[in-house]
């Protein structure tokens, strides 16, 4: 089924940790890896993340469309960076050396090629652990990990909760969406936009109704079997921290702290070669 | 103290209505006690599931009279969540009762509520999955399960608290008729093995009755009109005066002139006494019933070749399907889920394309139409009327299709004008659809489709979770409208409705139609039956009891006696 949480089951060091330390170092990651712009730092995170890939043992064919489709992202940002601003990197390094003996706006510079470089590594230090995030954390799992956090637990089971309805709701917006279709509303791109946004409410409105059911039997369902009995709840699918789990999130930290300081001591995000 | 709950003079009204739901009602239930509750919808049958099960007056808030009490304790003073821990309701729906991600985490939610913590959790919730056997699904979806898995495990759900007693709001409202047989059997087993109570509410009498039953209550208009052993009961004619129905084999005794009495043990058809004298009315009436007539020969309206269509591109949804439809023919599509009824028709509609295979209509090829060309000849009526409803007020929302076709306002007022009064509906035309009953939704939905004229029109589960009345009131609208020359096809679970309302029936089962021949032959066929999870009917037993050899012909000419005499 296609799941908001691409899950993909394995039996890994990356698997083993809870959902709640993998978000929080998720975070700290990508702070880390968007606060500096210094090349040897990101040079290492990426390097980091594919070692982080390989040690979960999820299989890049595996996350192929996640990967291709942040690819073609790449690409399509990094050209338009340069379409856009080709003299980026000479305003950040200070410097301006043509490359090829070409000048002009549009030369390529060595400082432009840099920046371009840098972005591209942030890329590659950023992506591949968001990827991992999503392919190796158990929904319910993060649920029950997000209210050992502190977050409370109606709040942490809705996120559960609405992972189950996904599929329900798309099969059902699918089929309503087809009968309407057959009494005549068009939802094509041939129709002009008022006219589609109208055609929408013949969609969403039995939508909403049906839901609106579904919310009413979801709720008896889950009070008749004592959901909200007591201020805390116990988790089938939790896991207690481990050491591993503490470890995790302390590098993660250790990370921010390199990339703060490195902050200092480039006066500045950037690391300049040129000077 | 071996009375679990008990009613006295008890009565309740919603704060929201101005009268009350339920009025007087005695009775009690003891431990180990099952019980069928029975009644016509608006009965307040299921008002009372909810004072049973706290849901009443801890959710839905209302004023009580009278006293309920749950061993010996008032329930009003006690906590849903007391209730809760001895009272196990399974929902109707258990689809959208389903909460958990996977089949394990939903048998572990009430513990998981109650703060049980590891390794306890684990070993209850396996020793639970085992129990409702349904322990080697522990990590799937509920998108993966098929009907009567689902309902193991909501059973598994409130098994896991150790309940006393156990209510099952109409469990086989959902399920194709062996996977409710299987239900009734599994409720029946489970009760056996745990001692618990047991509350069945559901007006398919004969499917619920299929395992015996302690008691049987019987309420209408919010009274207890009935509370005695199924023998009695069935021996009068309560059942059919409050609007339930009552089983075929009796209906069939009762034409034969048998007057039935508590001893000849009517609760089941297994346990019926059909003596000499009981046998040899059955045969007076066989020979004397009217032989089924052959339906006129008319032409070809739809003429679909060798179909064949995949979701996926791995398997078919659809294999090879070939299927002659004639004009004015009034036809069954019966099957498991997942056997490919639903995929067929949406293939008609147009919702989805054929992989291969052709599809005739009025031997014009179907093929080049789009969903909406398609939708002017073959119209499709969706199970849930909630599902297509989009308007505030009737007129708006059967005019909907003929406003899209941009037909002009003058014709739009007349044709919805006369479909509404063909479908029943002038007197509300101008009120909102949100006062209309369930069933007269339907029909709303109905005329919707009608009103763009089509000559086929295709029901998805006409009739799913109504009542007999309501049941009866929709088909029999749907006959009318078939006498004027529209071809209806339904999509079906219910084999009485096949039984009383279809021409033919075809029998799907993965993908492929193994059968396609009239009602009375597929239902006494016992090899089809098993491959369409249908259920074999009760009166090809109560023939054989009779000694009648053709059962065939016995279930044909009964169709055809309440189709003449009964109905008229």
């Amino acid at each position: 089924m296609n799941n908001l949480f691409n899950y993909i089951e394995k039996e890994s060091p990356v698997h083993r940790l809870t959902g709640a330390t993998k978000f929080v170092c998720l975070l700290l990651w990508n702070f880390a890896a968007m606060y500096t712009y210094d090349t040897r730092y990101l040079l290492v995170m990426a390097i980091l993340s594919f070692f982080l890939f390989a040690l979960s043992k999820i299989k890049l064919k595996e996350v192929s469309f996640m990967l291709g489709f942040t690819a073609v992202f790449v690409v399509l940002n990094n050209i338009l960076v340069y379409i856009f601003s080709p003299q980026h990197g000479t305003e950040i390094y200070g410097t301006c050396t043509y490359l090829f003996g070409l000048s002009g706006k549009y030369a390529p510079t060595a400082e432009q090629l840099f920046y371009h470089l840098n972005y591209f590594l942030k890329y590659l230090a950023t992506i591949p652990s968001v990827i991992l995030f999503v392919s190796t954390t158990n929904p319910s799992e993060f649920a029950a990990s997000l209210n050992k956090l502190g977050v409370s637990y109606s709040v942490a089971y809705s996120v559960a909760l609405a992972l189950r309805y996904i599929p329900d709701v798309q099969k059902e917006y699918y089929e309503i969406s087809k009968a309407q279709q057959a009494r005549g509303i068009e939802m094509s791109k041939k129709a002009p936009l008022i006219k589609r946004i109208k055609s929408a409410s013949a969609i969403l409105i039995p939508l909403i109704l049906t839901s609106m059911d579904r919310v009413e039997i979801v709720s008896n369902a889950m009070e008749l079997r004592c959901f909200g009995k007591n201020k805390k709840r116990t988790w089938y699918m939790g896991r207690p921290f481990k050491w591993t789990d503490i470890a995790a999130m302390l590098f993660c930290v250790l990370l921010v702290i390199i990339a703060v300081f490195l902050n200092f001591y480039n006066k500045g995000r950037f690391f300049n070669p040129f000077i | 103290m071996d009375t679990l709950l008990k009613f006295e003079n008890f009565g309740f009204k919603y704060d929201a209505q101005s009268a009350p739901t339920l009025f007087d009602i005695n009775f009690s239930i003891k431990k180990g006690e099952k019980v069928l509750i029975a009644g016509p919808s608006g009965c307040g049958k299921s008002t009372l599931v909810h004072c049973i099960n706290g849901l009443v007056p801890f959710s839905y808030k209302g004023k009580i009279t009278g006293s309920l009490s749950l061993f010996g304790k008032e329930t009003r003073d006690l906590s849903l969540f007391e209730i809760s821990k001895h009272v196990g309701t399974v929902l109707q729906d258990s689809d959208a009762q389903f909460v958990g991600l996977t089949v394990a985490e939903d048998i572990a939610f009430a513990l998981e509520n109650d703060c049980v913590g590891e390794p306890e959790l684990h070993d209850r919730v396996m020793q639970v999955a085992k129990l409702v056997n349904i322990h080697d699904f522990m990590g799937h979806a509920p998108t993966e399960l098929s009907g009567g898995q689902k309902q193991r495990v909501s059973l598994g759900g409130v098994l896991v608290d150790d309940v006393e007693l156990l209510i099952f709001d109409e469990p086989l409202a959902n399920l194709d008729p062996a996977t409710g047989k299987q239900a009734i059997e599994l409720i029946d087993e489970l009760q056996k093995k745990t001692g618990v109570a047991v509350i069945i509410v559901e007006h398919r009498v004969e499917d619920v009755l299929h395992r015996s039953v302690d008691r049987m209550v019987l309420m209408d208009k919010g009274r207890i009109v009935a509370d005695t052993t199924p023998d009695e009961l069935l021996s009068t004619d309560l059942l059919a005066e409050k609007g339930v129905r009552e089983p075929l084999y009796l209906s069939a005794m009762k034409y034969a002139g048998i007057t039935v009495t508590p001893d000849m043990k009517p609760g089941s058809i297994d346990t019926v006494r059909i003596g000499e004298d009981e046998a040899r009315h059955i045969q007076d009436w066989y020979e004397k019933a009217p032989s089924d007539k052959a339906p006129a020969d008319t032409d070809t309206i739809l003429d679909v070749k060798h179909l064949s269509f995949s979701y996926d591109g791995k398997r078919k949804a659809i294999d090879d399907i070939s299927v002659n439809v004639k004009a004015g023919e009034m036809l069954a599509i019966v099957g498991t889920n997942g056997a490919g009824k639903s995929t067929f028709s949406k293939v008609l509609c147009g919702f989805e394309k054929e992989n291969s295979g052709e599809i005739f209509f009025e031997e014009k090829d179907f093929s080049q139409y789009s969903i909406k060309e398609r939708a002017d000849r073959i119209g499709y009526v969706m199970q849930n009327p909630n599902q297509m409803i989009s308007k505030v007020m009737i007129f708006d929302e059967v005019a909907l299709g003929l406003k899209s076709r941009g037909v002009s306002d003058e014709e739009i007022n007349t044709r919805v004008e006369n479909t509404l009064k063909i479908c029943g509906l002038w007197p509300f035309r101008k009120w909102p659809v949100s006062a209309l009953s369930y069933g007269q939704k339907k029909r709303v939905t109905i005329a919707s489709i009608m009103v763009l004229e089509p000559k086929v029109i295709i029901l998805d589960e006409p009739t799913a979770g109504q009542d007999y009345r309501h049941y009866t009131e929709i088909m029999e609208f749907l006959t009318t409208l078939n006498k004027r020359g529209i071809t209806v096809i339904m999509i079906t679970h219910d084999m009485h409705l096949m039984l009383e309302y279809a021409d033919r029936a075809i029998a799907f089962s993965d993908g492929k139609i193994i059968k396609d021949a009239d009602c009375a032959a597929i239902l006494t066929d016992s090899d089809i039956i098993e491959r369409a999870s249908l259920k074999e009917t009760s009166l090809y037993e109560l023939c054989k009891k009779a000694g009648i050899p053709d059962g065939t012909d016995f279930v044909r000419r009964f169709i055809a006696y309440e189709r003449e005499v009964v109905r008229q």
